[in-house]
């Protein structure tokens, strides 16, 4: 019994760190309407400062000085960001605001190697909370008890200044209607810098808190900021109170998980989610979302299937691409298969990010499930490739299936965040299940049957499946399908008012998208010869979400262009540099902030602009065309 | 001349919306903007108050060009603004709406308490802590109404303040409006109901498909039945 109690304990415990950094994430979210990605990436930069100030400088600040000033520190280059960063992108659709603050993420990722070196650092122990205290046998850390008195009195003190200050009240009203507080003379930038400062603070002080109890190194940042997502999905975003009983909940939950699951203890924190879910979409204390901010994928330019001219040229390109056996070596070739790849991976979720309007931040979790699939069926059961390889990918269907029917119940922010988590908890379980996946170790010697085993040959084979996807993909894109799904995208009530049932038709996309993505994946896994957890990890979403964004989010398939640029610079940038987060990382900050159509997309829009200066009268003969 | 307009332009997107907008308001004086649904009358007020990011033309308020500070400063001038949604913050306590709108003493303007408030709205004074979504429309409209005082405005625009609201709250708004006028606040509030309009304003014009196309004082209008059959659906 007093196992159970100390258990519950150290749950407690720590539900604090989670708890400080969800509320943050909550605080801006309510005001600024961002949900921030690099939320994760402060928390772990307030571990590494505390670890500096209260090794080097624990002379001048003490201990707690040393973590309070962290905290601050850190905040104030929260400050910089927003006023940098930020402030450009508040108006910019959701999906470029996750993605800027991911390319923080990265960033920050490479500066802390740069200035802390890759090793785990251990900190020191807080002073007065060295010991542990006995429990009928069991031992608690002293500082565990510190922790669980922390949350409530956070808690509170965060109560009184939202319900006490004209700051709180102030905040409160800009939660609610931003431009209405405006219209009453008040700052917003200064409000709203305030409140990232004030979150980012909170996340700081939850990342320098941890150092007496745990390592700190330089992948922190995306443990906390999955399980913050986590605990904001279930708490509902927003709430502070909610961040609260749902930090509780999910830290209990991951320390009984472990007694009954020790493999796989995240699935039971995944049931809870999935319950509440289903019972309460936004949340135990959140309140339904009034109509979300549109998701890009809304054209100016009504999209068209390709006239005949285009068409040709396509198949030209392609004809082109299948000639490269005839001059290009081996390495080429390989390099070639797997920019084929991705045009398959991105292709799916370009799918669902522009036709759906449905933003993905886990779509690697169905390439790999795709590629896990080929490996199973390949090593455990001997099949054949051409089987492997037809089969291989319904694990992605069925991951989406099943993913897909929670996640399509939630739209915009929300959605993104669940993506997120379903494919970290794919990840895990492929991370933690070493007796069926080999765990860090992965799967090896998955390679292809004799007649695909060249590299021209498999070339080949990438190649037509590539282009046979997107075709597909294309063709479903103006079908009534595809009306139904752009339907949905654009006007939700209205289609509905037609007849058309939104969730279903979305939550199909989802299957057929992440099918594809499997299908990738499974020709993925024959070209490396071996599955790793990598294959379902967050930066290979984010890539796929660059290469989207790169070709152009509100084209048809400007993936194809994007996945082909950025695969390019990618295996080039990584064979020039050490820091390709951290150029990556810049790259996609620049990308939103500078060039948000993407390359198609500003290529369309130079034509069109041409098109119309050159005949004047296109317009209105345009207009009768569409009339008819 | 307190709010001098002249030239506004204004588009939401590719659309234009107003065309060369001109009106006036002196010192103290009461203006109606008078128009059908749809004919500018809030597109005109949002771009004064810079609400409406994409307008070109002249906003002179007390003979300063206002027309390229931002929503926040124009407002902190002085010149407070009423939503024709009233947008009152449901959240948010009586008190606690009021606190959002509370700005310093102004030389040139009079000053509001909660208290002064109080006794012009005294629905409000029975119930300060009760939240915003909680309170009828008419309290709610009041409310708007004493959030921006609570300014200390010295113009104040006020959308459409009768619409939806019942006879006799609609009086109790006239009687309101008349205090406002007595402390010195000018005022210029859109309408679309005449008889509403003639009870406070000394002025007004009219507006159609976002341009003026009728200014002049209440009695002239009174004496043009075409104009006001024309332009006005009573």
């Amino acid at each position: 019994m007093a196992f159970y109690f100390v258990q519950f304990l150290t749950g407690l415990a720590s539900a604090a760190s989670l708890f400080l950094v969800a509320s943050g994430l909550s605080i801006i979210f309510g005001v600024t309407r961002i949900v921030n990605f690099a939320h994760g990436a402060f928390y772990m930069l307030g571990a590494y400062v505390a670890f500096t100030l209260t090794e080097r400088f624990s002379g001048a600040l003490g201990f707690w000085g040393g973590i309070v000033a962290a905290a601050l520190v850190v905040a104030v280059v929260g400050v910089l960001v927003e006023m940098v960063l930020l402030r450009r992108i508040y108006h910019a659709p959701e999906l470029f605001q996750l993605l800027a603050t991911f390319g923080l993420t990265l960033m920050v990722q490479d500066i802390v190697v740069m200035i802390w070196g890759p090793d785990d650092l251990l900190g020191r122990r807080a002073p007065g909370f060295k010991g542990a205290v006995d429990f009928f046998g069991q031992n608690i850390p002293s500082y565990d008890l510190f922790l669980i008195a922390l949350s409530p009195v956070v808690l509170g003190i965060l109560w009184l200044l939202f319900q006490r200050t004209r700051w709180g009240v102030l905040v409160r009203a800009a939660t609610q209607d931003r431009d209405m507080v405006a219209a009453l003379g008040v700052n917003q930038k200064w409000l709203f810098t305030s409140v990232f400062a004030l979150g980012v603070f909170l996340a700081a002080l939850g990342g320098a808190l941890q150092i007496p109890r745990d390592a700190v190194h330089h992948a922190l940042d995306l443990r906390i900021i999955v399980e913050v997502f986590v605990v904001v999905v279930i708490g509902g975003l927003g709430s502070i109170i909610g961040a609260f009983v749902a930090a509780v909940l999910v830290s209990e939950l991951n320390a009984f998980g472990i007694l009954i699951f020790p493999k796989i203890s995240i699935i039971l924190v995944f049931l809870v989610m999935a319950v509440v879910l289903i019972v309460r979409p936004w949340g135990l204390f959140g309140k339904p979302e009034a109509a979300a901010r549109r998701t890009p994928g809304l054209t100016v330019n009504p999209w068209r299937p390709l006239n005949s001219a285009e068409r040709l040229m396509s198949v030209g390109a392609l004809a082109l691409a299948a000639m490269l056996p005839l001059f290009a070596g081996n390495y080429a070739l390989t390099v070639g298969s797997e920019i084929a790849i991705f045009v398959i991976f991105a292709a799916s979720l370009h799918f669902l990010m522009s036709v759906g309007g449905l933003a993905s931040f886990g779509h690697a979790a169905y390439f790999g499930l795709g590629a896990y699939g080929v490996a199973f069926l390949a090593k455990a059961a001997g099949l054949p490739m051409i089987v492997s390889l037809l089969l291989g990918p319904v694990l992605g269907l069925l991951g989406a299936a099943v993913f897909g029917f929670f996640a399509v119940q939630l739209s915009g922010v929300y959605f993104a965040m669940l993506t997120l988590a379903f494919a970290q908890i794919v990840w895990s379980i492929a991370f933690q299940w070493v007796a069926v996946t080999g765990g860090d170790n992965g799967i090896l010697g998955v390679w292809p049957d004799k007649w695909a085993a060249g590299p021209a040959a498999f070339y080949w084979l990438s190649l037509a499946i590539a282009a046979v996807a997107v075709t597909v993909l294309r063709v479903i894109v103006f079908s009534p399908f595809g009306f139904a799904l752009r339907a949905t995208r654009d006007s939700p009530l209205r289609s509905e008012a037609i007849g058309i049932n939104g969730k279903r038709v979305q939550w199909t996309a989802f299957v057929i998208s992440g099918t594809v993505a499997g299908i990738g994946g499974a020709l993925f896994a024959y070209l490396k010869g071996s599955v790793f957890p990598d294959s379902l990890g967050i930066s290979l979403s984010v890539d796929a979400l660059v290469m989207v964004l790169l070709g152009g989010v509100e084209t048809v398939s400007g993936a194809v262009i994007g996945a082909i640029v950025f695969k390019a610079a990618n295996i080039w940038l990584v064979s020039q540099t050490d820091l390709s987060k951290l150029v990556l990382g810049g790259f996609i900050v620049l990308m939103v902030v500078a060039f948000p159509k993407g390359i198609v997309g500003t290529l369309e829009t130079i034509w069109n602009r041409r098109r119309s200066t050159d005949t004047k009268s296109a317009l209105a003969t345009s207009r009768v065309e569409v009339a008819e | 001349m307190k709010l001098q307009v002249a030239d506004l332009n204004s588009f939401y997107g590719p659309a234009h919306i107003l065309f060369d907008i001109a009106l006036e308001v002196g010192e103290g004086e009461v203006v109606a903007l008078l128009g059908r649904n749809g004919a500018g009358k809030s597109t005109t007020f949002r771009s004064i108050v810079g609400l409406v990011e994409n307008r070109s033309g002249r906003i002179m308020f007390e003979g300063k060009d206002v027309s390229r500070e931002p929503t926040h400063a124009i407002v902190r001038g002085g010149l407070g603004y009423v939503p024709e949604e009233r947008r009152i913050f449901t959240d948010l306590t009586v008190e606690e709406n009021l606190e959002v709108g509370r700005q310093p003493k102004r030389p040139n303007a009079p000053f509001w308490t909660r208290e002064k408030l109080f006794t012009l709205f005294p629905n409000l004074g029975e119930m300060r802590n009760r939240p915003g979504g909680r309170m009828s429309g008419g309290e709610q409209q009041m409310l708007t109404i004493a959030r921006t005082l609570m300014g200390n405005p010295s113009l104040v625009l006020l959308d459409e303040p009768s619409e939806g609201l019942s006879p006799k709250i609609v009086e109790q708004m006239v009687d309101a409006i008349l205090a406002m006028k007595k402390e010195g606040v000018s005022i210029v509030v859109s309408e679309q109901n005449l008889h509403f309009a003639r009870l406070i304003s000394d002025r007004a014009y009219i507006i159609e498909r976002g341009k003026i196309c009728f200014g002049g004082m209440m009695a002239e209008l009174d004496a043009r039945p075409d104009i006001r059959d024309a332009h006005l659906s009573l």
